[in-house]
């Protein structure tokens, strides 16, 4: 009887520790998705929440690439450069690493999803010291659409993600 | 996607560019002017079809032994050489024209024509070489399978295929291996609100300002001006491709 009764005792305690200590392990899993060191590590949320851009980043950037290159459209919101001037880590001497490089931004996910996106056989894997393009002004400006980030994740929460999805670019 | 019509028109940029450059053009010595940097660096809002994009060479200013231009652009783009003079990429080049009878020699540079019927367009496969509406003819990396039509197709031979990985790209050039490219006229200044190319840029900082960028379909801007008053030279004008690149006395 008495032993029984340490047992619960202990499962029940166990069970309440582990109750505890999960949403402790998925904090730290969610903050070391973002390299320690990049500009991104320093933001709250990324250009749109990020469960969203979790799910549909490489959409966005499939529509937005369509936009900037056939039309011109450089107004886009969601651009792949940006991508790597924010999450870029730095090594110990301060120089930039490859966001695909391993352990990186771009392959930390990519490589336990086993995908492997083509982006970086073009595209730069490094903020450009050239560009003035994606100034800090420029990555404000894009963080300044982010204000009403809470309310769109709102209507995310009523809608379901799915209404978010880009529409296709109709081309003859 | 998202209201375009809360956003400034290309014709007002245009209309502020140009004054910017009326007001910051300043003539450093004769024949040399320099142009302030028209950029209002507000993104365009795409491109239009009120303005067809182009180029002016004049062959007589064109100096002998200058590679400014070719320079300037693989400074630009960062089109490294890996010493294979026959595969590397080049999106301008010169040449050199001898009058047989004569002996005259002309010399001009060479690029991208940006065609109004572009034969790189009409070959292309997977609608990779496209036409946009301003008139610039690009290769979208995206969809280009690099089979080579284009650069068969092109009777100025003004592509390059990239043989090499390539890594450091610059950010408003992408380019990598295995795709077909050439000269986008800048297209990463332009749509930023730059009117200046890079090879125009270096070109009038040599003294010798041998290349114009500008709008063909705009009657006041400076180069149909110089297209009106001179005579100008179609390369290949018998193939009818209407090309967007001219030369003065060729």
């Amino acid at each position: 009887m008495r032993s029984s009764f340490l047992r619960r005792k202990c499962i029940t305690s166990l069970l309440a520790g582990i109750a505890l200590a999960v949403p402790a392990l998925q904090a730290e899993a969610e903050s070391s998705l973002v390299t320690e060191g990049s500009e991104a590590a320093s933001l709250d949320a990324c250009v749109a929440p990020t469960q969203e851009i979790r799910r549909y980043h490489m959409k966005y950037l499939k529509h937005d690439r369509d936009e900037v290159v056939i039309e011109g459209d450089r107004r886009v919101k969601y651009s792949l450069a940006a991508c790597v001037n924010c999450h870029a880590g730095t090594d110990d001497a301060g120089s930039y690493q490859p966001v695909n490089a391993e352990g990186q931004f771009c392959d930390a996910c990519h490589d336990s999803l086993a995908v492997s996106p083509d982006c970086f056989q073009c595209h730069r894997t490094t903020p450009d010291p050239k560009s003035k393009k994606l100034s800090s002004s420029a990555l404000d400006r894009l963080h300044d659409q982010m204000l009403d980030a809470s309310t769109h994740l709102d209507s995310i929460e009523s809608q379901g993600l799915y209404a978010n999805e880009p529409a296709g670019i109709q081309r003859d | 996607m998202s209201n375009k019509s809360d956003q400034p028109s290309m014709d007002r940029r245009q209309f502020i560019g140009g004054t910017v450059a009326a007001a910051g053009a300043i003539t450093i010595a004769p024949g040399v002017i320099l142009h302030a940097v028209a950029g209002s660096e507000e993104p365009s809002a795409g491109a239009s079809s009120k303005h067809r994009w182009g180029l002016v060479v004049d062959s007589n200013k064109c100096a002998d032994g200058c590679t400014a231009c070719v320079d300037a652009c693989d400074e630009e783009h960062n089109l490294i050489s890996h010493d294979r003079p026959q595969t590397d990429a080049k999106w301008i080049r010169t040449v050199k024209l001898k009058d047989k009878l004569t002996g005259k020699i002309n010399r001009l540079v060479m690029m991208c024509q940006h065609c109004e019927f572009p034969p790189c367009v009409d070959v292309c496969p997977t609608n990779a070489s496209f036409r946009r509406v301003d008139g610039i003819v690009l290769v979208d990396r995206h969809r280009c399978i690099g089979c080579r039509y284009c650069m068969m197709a092109c009777p100025y031979k003004a592509r390059s295929f990239v043989h090499e990985a390539l890594h450091d790209q610059a950010v408003s050039a992408p380019r990598g291996k295995g795709c077909v490219e050439s000269c986008t006229l800048c297209v990463h200044r332009l749509d930023y609100g730059n009117m200046t190319t890079a090879c125009q840029e270096a070109c009038e900082k040599e003294g010798h300002a041998a290349i114009l960028f500008g709008d063909l379909n705009d009657p006041q801007s400076q180069i149909s001006q110089l297209l009106l008053k001179n005579n100008s030279t179609e390369i290949r004008a018998d193939l009818e491709l209407n090309t967007g690149v001219r030369y003065l006395n060729l």
